[in-house]
């Protein structure tokens, strides 16, 4: 393995861990819980926001069968049993708006769904405002 | 974009190649290298067969059992290509079919029904051999269990006049996953062949990260091009994503078939994923032929994608004029290079 690949996995360990429990757990209690639950064919709700570098629980559970939740782009592979609830702790390194499918074939509908995810910069939200506000200030 | 074949390419991809199935013809053109020879005695040795000329066709994603909308045509296209393969007089030697040969039906017996009537009309091919791997909507709901059934396993390798051919699975485990069982599996049936052995991967899914968000992708299939490495012939030929797309990483070149049902939107373009809508004035929208021409000293290859013009719904009488090279120039395809 080299260095690079090495770092790229460290990170990933440190970026998100995901454990299975029955029902409930106990996780991070700093971190925020975003409950998502899978059903054929959607996730419930359908978009969350979250912040980059902030770290989050991701508590997700099925109300039917096996489902997927994926986003390839974040690195978050998780499987969705029913009757045990899948805790991923995610803390989001990229900003952007991203797509979590459904990556277990689960019928006819599987293909939509699907729901967006969202991870805003705060950091550079607030200094693109501070920009903002100062031009506005020069332009008066 | 011109797609580059290494020089000491055995394998070469020539002829013409379908839009709604595709004719790929292989010509044994290391007579005079210093590898023939070994490649040669190695098949000897493995089946008693030395490389030699032959042509196979493939069709991809016929979703037996679809009812449109976008398309009302049901089984046409499927049937067609099989009309228009028979009336060619060059039969190919054998047929694969990459994934998605029924459209998935909750109903154990419903499913059962598509899957005879796939076998029904792929029968009439006039070819000595039919070799299909699944599609999600064969085999992920039930493990594959159905599919075996009717079809046998849903991996498996086979030989033909000097080319290994290789079917993978990355859709019954549920997932889009070929996983450890079958990776093993895969690396000592290939383990087998000197690295210039010309290998042939069809599978279902795109072997790498094409657009994941629209599930275009195979989960571990960075395990199975490590897999592929070292050997400097391999091709993939995918289905799955319903329309022409070619890549190459490293050494291995992947063709994605168009379907024989509908088309899907191009991924470099849109957010969505969508169905192409049905245009009766143009039924064959996104169906077409594909010409792949080798250049003269087998160096590169010529990738030419031609969408069908108006036909009727039976569409025999506009491929037919395309073959023929009549009004056969246009079209666009999707190409791109890691």
């Amino acid at each position: 393995m080299t260095l690079t690949n090495k770092l790229v996995l460290c990170g990933l360990l440190i970026g998100m861990a995901a454990y299975s429990t029955p029902n409930n757990s106990h996780a991070d209690e700093s971190a925020q819980v975003v409950k998502i639950t899978a059903s054929k064919f959607h996730f419930t709700p359908d978009h969350i926001t979250l912040v980059k570098g902030q770290p989050v629980i991701l508590q997700l559970s099925s109300t039917d069968r096996a489902h997927g939740f994926l986003i390839r782009a974040l690195k978050i592979d998780a499987d969705i049993k029913p009757g045990t609830v899948t805790h991923i702790t995610v803390t989001p390194t990229t900003a952007g708006t991203f797509k979590a499918i459904c990556d277990h074939y689960c019928g006819l509908g599987h293909s939509g769904m699907k729901m967006t995810v969202v991870v805003q910069d705060v950091t550079a939200k607030a200094s693109s405002e501070h920009v903002l506000t100062a031009s506005n200030t020069i332009s008066k | 974009m011109k797609d580059q074949i290494a020089r000491r390419s055995f394998l070469k991809i020539a002829g013409m190649s379908l839009g709604i199935g595709v004719v790929y013809e292989f010509a044994p053109f290391l007579a005079n290298r210093l590898e023939a020879g070994a490649i040669t005695d190695f098949f000897k040795k493995a089946n008693g067969e030395a490389p030699a000329s032959f042509t196979f066709a493939q069709f991809s994603d016929p979703h037996v059992g679809f009812q449109g909308p976008p398309d009302p045509l049901g089984t046409k296209a499927f049937e067609t290509a099989v009309e228009l393969i028979n009336q060619n007089a060059q039969h190919p030697d054998f047929v694969l079919f990459t994934g998605d040969l029924t459209h998935d039906a909750e109903n154990r017996d419903a499913h059962a029904q598509r899957m005879q009537l796939f076998k029904s009309i792929a029968g009439r091919i006039n070819t000595s051999a039919l070799h299909t791997v699944p599609g999600e909507n064969d085999a992920a709901l039930d493990g594959g269990v159905l599919y075996r059934e009717h079809f046998g396993e849903t991996y498996y390798s086979f030989d033909h006049k000097g080319v290994h051919f290789v079917a993978l699975d990355n859709v019954s485990r549920g997932r889009p996953e070929v996983g450890a069982d079958q990776l093993a599996w895969l690396k000592a049936d290939i383990g087998r062949f000197p690295k210039t052995a010309p290998i042939v991967i069809f599978t279902h899914r795109p072997l790498f990260d094409l657009k994941p968000e629209w599930e275009w992708f195979t989960a571990d299939g960075d395990v199975v091009m490590n897999v592929l490495a070292p050997y400097e012939n391999v091709t993939v030929l995918y289905g799955h994503i319903h329309r022409h797309h070619f890549r190459q990483t490293g050494r291995v070149k992947h063709y994605a078939a168009r379907s024989l049902i509908f088309a899907f939107n191009d991924p470099a373009t849109n957010e969505d994923k969508k169905q192409l809508p049905f245009n009766k004035d143009d039924p064959f929208k996104e169906l077409g032929i594909r010409r792949v021409t080798s250049e003269r000293d087998g160096v590169a290859l010529r990738v030419n994608d031609v969408v069908l013009t108006k036909a009727e719904f039976s569409g025999l009488s506009g491929i037919q004029q395309m073959l023929k090279g009549n009004n056969s120039i246009g079209g666009g395809s999707s190409n791109d290079t890691d």
